[in-house]
């Protein structure tokens, strides 16, 4: 009697059926998949016909970006990005290993699921929301203390703003992996408790830290609404805080709309290089994190 | 007796560190919201949600860029979901475990998981825009959003399909039902508030995002009439009314606040949504899996 049962679960024609929703599914995760080299593909082919005509070394070594005159020079862009990802993150690592040492371990759970809710809160505002509040909020601030306002410091304090919700998640959680006996170890020789955190606690879990400031600087540096919103966008090298400078996703973003021809495609070699950036950035982290939880620390 | 008090004192200032810093770094991510609501409430009405924009948006309102916005980000979403969902199925029930091309498809998402989202406009202006020749649309600006978001949309219903699939795989084939049958008819069920928590992440972060509309859907702020309009989005309405429109702030402040307001409203309604659905198809009243 058990196998008209069986049988009318799965008819013949269900192998069918079977067979096509697998292959309809196989072709969807690989289209999915091969996203990321489509991306590749077509940055190249716009790029390519540009590089081959002076080799890679001219973004570096052309007299300026003056992009008419084909003259490709984008080392100030790069400079400016790399100045605007270091300078946030210096001013992120502190305040976001703060909070997670505070919400993880001192602050009683009340106050501490509160700072959790409202990091993640923030970390769900779109960059344009922190770009608007920057231009309106920071830059006139500054513009009272260092004229024009618009500049390399602005850039570094909203995007370091910006990156706290990620780097924070990620410390909190890089800090939830250290073992609870280290903690009670520490507190049995009778280490103070802050001693515990700063000397024990937080070189337990330097790697898991680590791991988050890379993925917020691959996050910084590929940021493109806030530098061109609050950064002044003019291209130089810049030589103080306050001075207005160009981001490399900033030039491409402005300079797309009405690019033509060979600037147009040191546009797509500009994206090549943020792609290059923060893959290596990304990669990096990913090995380091990856470490992290392979040694169970 | 002085080393001890001074070692107290020690521990007193660093807990003070640590407090200040905590505190005053919360306070200053506030700052952006706080500010957000104070200038969007004066500005914030029904008459600014449903009016076109006049002057170059200084005055008016913004219904055609809500409308637009919801065009590319339903867009966006309509072409991320099939291709996640495949993606998801192939990682927990195709692909063998560990299998080179389960592999492939992991690190693929990885590493577009990392392209910062000025590259994925490069990509969306060359590929949609010129080559299939869509130009600056709302259909365009949709689709290239769609591969910002696949990674995350893909990565949460792996997870929850995961999840499921560890609890209900050897039920189901016990019980002589083919694998699909187990993936369609319990897997997914189970899945489902996880699956919608996803699409609300991947819904959030299409709204949120402006680099890639910038050159990919187009400025025109008139009311969209087809997929193939040009269509500006809430967020580089904000961006142009902040930079390049002299006295664009206010109204700048007003879609800020409608824009953040919409993303609540969202996640809200879907995880109603979410409850009501698996009540039905699962016969269990329990909120998360």
């Amino acid at each position: 009697m058990t196998l008209p049962i069986v049988e009318s679960i799965s008819p013949p024609p269900s192998a069918l059926r079977g067979w096509a929703f697998w292959s309809a599914m196989t072709m969807l995760a690989l289209l999915g998949a091969a996203i990321v080299f489509l991306i590749v593909a077509f940055l190249l082919g716009e790029a390519l016909p540009l590089i081959s005509k002076g080799g890679f070394t001219r973004f570096f070594t052309d007299e300026g970006w003056w992009p008419r005159d084909a003259s490709f020079n984008m080392t100030p862009m790069v400079v400016a990005s790399l100045y605007l990802t270091v300078g946030a993150l210096l001013v992120a690592t502190p305040l976001s290993l703060a909070i997670s040492l505070v919400t993880t371990f001192k602050a009683p759970t009340g106050l501490a699921r509160l700072m959790r809710n409202l990091v993640e809160l923030s970390a769900a505002v779109p960059t344009v929301v922190y770009g608007l509040w920057g231009v309106s909020a920071i830059v006139p601030i500054i513009n009272l203390w260092s004229p024009p306002g618009a500049s390399l410091l602005a850039g570094v304090l909203v995007v370091a703003l910006m990156i706290i919700p990620t780097i924070t998640v990620l410390t909190q959680s890089a800090l939830q992996t250290v073992p609870v006996a280290y903690v009670q170890g520490a507190a049995a020789l009778g280490v103070s408790e802050n001693q515990t955190l700063l000397r024990i606690v937080v070189p337990a879990a330097k790697q898991g830290i680590f791991s988050a400031m890379v993925l917020g600087a691959a996050r910084a540096i590929g940021e493109t609404m806030v530098v061109l919103m609050v950064c002044g966008n003019i291209v130089q090298v810049p030589t103080s805080l306050f001075e207005p400078v160009r981001a490399l996703t900033a030039n491409i973003a402005l300079e797309m709309p009405y690019a033509m021809g060979d600037h147009r495609a040191s546009l797509f070699v500009a994206g090549l290089l943020m792609l290059l950036l923060v893959s290596v950035l990304v990669a990096a982290g990913e090995w380091v994190g990856r470490r992290q939880r392979e040694m169970g620390v | 007796m002085r080393s001890i008090s001074l070692a107290r004192l020690k521990e007193l200032a660093w807990t003070a560190l640590l407090y200040g810093l905590a505190l005053g770094a919360i306070a200053m991510l506030l700052w952006p919201l706080l500010t957000v609501f104070g200038n969007g409430l004066q500005v914030l009405s029904w008459e600014f949600l449903s009016s076109s924009p006049v002057d170059a948006g200084r005055g008016g309102g913004i219904a055609p860029i809500l409308v637009s916005t919801l065009g590319i980000v339903l867009i966006s979403l309509a072409a991320a979901l099939p291709l996640s969902f495949g993606v998801a199925v192939m990682l927990t029930e195709g692909f063998k475990p560990g299998g080179w091309p389960a592999t492939v498809v992991r690190c693929s998402l990885d590493i577009l998981a990392g392209v910062p989202s000025v590259v994925f406009g490069l990509f969306g202006l060359s590929l949609f825009c010129r080559q299939l020749g869509l130009g600056y649309s709302i259909l365009a600006g949709g689709l290239t959003l769609a591969c910002m978001i696949l990674p995350t949309l893909a990565r949460s219903l792996a997870f929850s399909l995961e999840a499921a699939a560890t609890a209900h795989r050897a039920g189901g084939a016990a019980l002589g039902l083919s694998r699909q049958a187990v993936l369609l008819r319990v897997m997914v069920p189970v899945a489902l508030p996880g699956i919608c928590a996803g699409i609300v992440l991947a819904l959030t972060r299409a709204l949120a995002e402006t680099a890639v509309l910038l050159f990919t859907s187009g400025y025109s702020d008139r009311m969209p009439e087809s997929l193939l309009d040009s269509g500006r989005s809430v967020s580089v309405h904000i961006y142009d009314l902040a930079t390049n429109v002299p006295g664009g702030t206010p109204n700048a402040y007003g879609s800020a606040l409608a824009l953040l307001l919409l993303l609540a409203l969202l996640s809200f309604a879907v995880h109603a949504l979410t409850r009501w659905m698996q009540r039905r198809m699962t016969g269990t009243t329990t909120g998360s899996y």
